[in-house]
């Protein structure tokens, strides 16, 4: 965690110049820094309190969780509620849910990062009629409640027979249907000199080369924060599987936790919440490893969360 | 014809760019839509195909298992007397209206704060950030309800300074407070973004402000508000089409019914029940056609009002 501090305090240092150092006395400023530092140390409290509770309880005793001992340690602190989670439900191993979600949240990777980075080519590096309308349609979708397109959509998956597969899941990620993955790979091409494809294209490359042997190479930081987001967007993805999804055997985790909700009606609490920290397991590593490209791609994007 | 084999050869190696441009024009306008094709494909079979089909469905009745029957208005007209709807109405604008400002204003405070040249400011960037990436999850949600439940922690705390509300989750008056609460958690993502529109604020502005005696709430209207104008209204934008269309939490937390007394029926939530569980594919359409109306109008407000008061630099004003 330490390391968090070291790449962005140094940019701070060079980019907020907003008082004068002169008008203030060393003690006045040691004052401000505690004042600084008990503001934001209780906002992180606060902010973390949630997710240290969760990672608590899931180590306590069912009895001991909603009982009047509200302090975070508990001296009865044990495996088994993980145990009990990781049996599954329904006869369904919770490591077959781990299985289902990463396929889907791994297809999501692969389809996102191969259909938005061609498609942020062709609007970011080739010039051809109707280019900048569909651009305007493609933001306008950004905005558009995605509400309006289930309920057709199911209707047509249903009519092929693919409800209860994952093609529905998968089939609007390899068609770059995640807008903002485009408007983001969009953004970073532009940035990139055109002197690139020009000399590129005086050597005689074509288009297919230039996408394959410049960009995508240059594009490293786009497709990273890509993955990381259509990975998490994937792994979190509740309606999608509640709409699509049927058999137990095929749930991702979210739907399997709701059916652990449903089926144990809250009454092992501790295997709930348990399961809900191993559903969340994978987002919090990538989120350790990977924290500042997820916040940078968040502050240079405004990529939601 | 009588101009010299050089003097031709030069003019036609001056005619060439011309057929050449052409012929680069076509090749590039061929390799735009190539490249284009996957989001094309699915902008067209996966959103305008749909968007078309579900205005066509909003006037039909569809149970999904019997062809569809025309039925002009009537959907849009029974929604307006259909209490569960108004109700879902009330329950998403007064989220809206109240949990997006706070978690604005949050997001903006705690960027303030964060603003300056301090030891640790990454570490809280990231701490605050942290539960944006996960708090749309069906485990924070599930959590969520177990913290605000009876003799939960947020009670048993509560409890402690006398204040005895018993749980949240079957409280009809309390599991507003609550959603909002779970969504100004969130405040992470917009004040990473805020953030980095401070940052771009010149410094200089603050340091002459200062000379000129000006103080930390002058400051802040005068230089702060105009010079971060963008990034507000890029926030306030995002963040309320997103706040109307808040979903799993809503699920998870009522076990998808929406309850207590209808207090936690969001309008996606009842959209979703219609749709899904009534089976009323053709009124669940018109639903989704009123969402994107008003979406789209309240955009439009945003950006007609904009002007008034977001300031692009390069701006005369």
């Amino acid at each position: 965690m330490t390391t968090i501090a070291n790449p962005t305090t140094s940019v701070a240092d060079t980019q907020a110049p907003h008082y004068n150092p002169k008008s203030e006395t060393a003690g006045a400023k040691r004052l401000k820094s505690i004042i600084f530092h008990v503001v934001a140390l209780a906002v992180t409290a606060v902010v973390l309190y949630p997710a240290l509770w969760m990672i608590a309880s899931s180590f306590k005793p069912n009895a001991e969780i909603g009982g009047s001992n509200t302090s975070l340690w508990s001296s009865n602190f044990s495996f088994d509620n993980f145990v009990t989670a990781m049996e599954g439900i329904g006869g369904v191993s919770t490591m077959t849910f781990f299985t289902n979600s990463l396929i889907l949240a791994l297809g999501a990777v692969v389809g996102t990062i191969l259909s938005a980075s061609v498609s942020a080519y062709a609007f970011a590096r080739i010039k051809f009629p109707g280019r900048s309308m569909f651009f305007g349609m493609m933001i306008a979708t950004l905005l558009l409640p995605f509400h309006v397109v289930i309920i057709p959509q199911y209707i047509i998956f249903n009519q092929l027979g693919l409800v209860d597969t994952y093609i529905p899941l998968l089939v609007g990620k390899f068609l770059a249907a995640d807008a903002f993955f485009v408007f983001l790979m969009v953004q970073f091409m532009r940035n990139l000199p055109a002197e690139l494809d020009e000399a590129a294209r005086i050597d005689g490359a074509g288009h297919a080369r230039i996408f394959g042997s410049i960009m995508l190479p240059l594009m490293k930081p786009a497709l990273i924060s890509t993955s990381i987001f259509s990975f998490i967007w994937s792994w979190n993805d509740f309606l999608g599987p509640l709409l699509y999804l049927n058999t137990p055997e095929k749930y991702p985790l979210p739907l399997a936790l709701r059916l652990f909700v449903d089926q144990t009606q809250s009454s092992d609490y501790g295997a709930m919440i348990a399961m809900s920290v191993l559903a969340l397991l994978p987002v919090l590593v990538f989120f350790l490893v990977f924290q500042r490209y997820i916040v940078e791609g968040v502050s240079t994007q405004g990529l939601k969360g | 014809m009588t101009q010299s084999p050089t003097l031709s050869r030069r003019s036609t190696s001056s005619d060439l760019p011309q057929p050449r441009k052409s012929r680069q024009r076509g090749a590039d306008t061929r390799a735009g839509y190539t490249f284009l094709l996957p989001w094309l494909l699915g902008f067209i079979a996966l959103t305008v195909g749909p968007m078309i089909s579900s205005l066509y469905l909003s006037f039909t009745n569809y149970n999904l298992f019997e062809p569809p029957k025309w039925i002009g208005l009537d959907n849009y007209i029974s929604l307006f007397q259909d209490e569960r709807f108004l109700q879902s109405v009330g329950v998403t604008v007064s989220y809206v209206v109240f949990g997006t400002p706070i978690k604005l204003a949050a997001a903006l405070a705690i960027a303030m704060l964060l603003n300056s040249k301090r030891k640790g400011q990454g570490f809280y960037r990231s701490a605050f950030y942290a539960p944006s990436l996960i708090g749309a999850s069906v485990s924070i949600a599930i959590v969520w309800k177990a913290m605000f439940g009876d003799s939960g922690p947020v009670d048993q705390s509560l409890s402690f300074f006398g204040i005895n509300l018993g749980g949240w989750v079957g409280n009809p008056s309390m599991t507003m407070p609550m959603f909002i609460l779970l969504t100004v958690w969130q405040f992470g993502a917009p004040m990473v973004i805020f953030l980095a529109g401070l940052k771009q604020i010149p410094g200089e502005l603050y340091e002459a402000a200062s000379m000129d005696g000006a103080g930390p709430i002058r400051k802040f209207f005068n230089i702060t508000w105009p010079m971060l104008s963008p990034v507000i209204f890029f926030n306030l934008l995002m963040e309320t089409i997103h706040a109307f269309q808040i979903f799993n939490a809503a699920y998870i937390i009522s076990n998808g019914e929406g309850g207590p007394a209808g207090s936690t029926l969001f309008y996606t939530l009842y959209l979703y029940l219609r749709g899904f569980s009534d089976f009323r594919m053709g009124y669940a359409s018109a639903m989704a056609w009123l969402l994107v109306i008003v979406v789209g109008i309240i955009t439009l407000i945003f950006f007609r009002t904009s002007k008034s008061w977001v300031h692009y630099s390069g701006d005369s004003k």
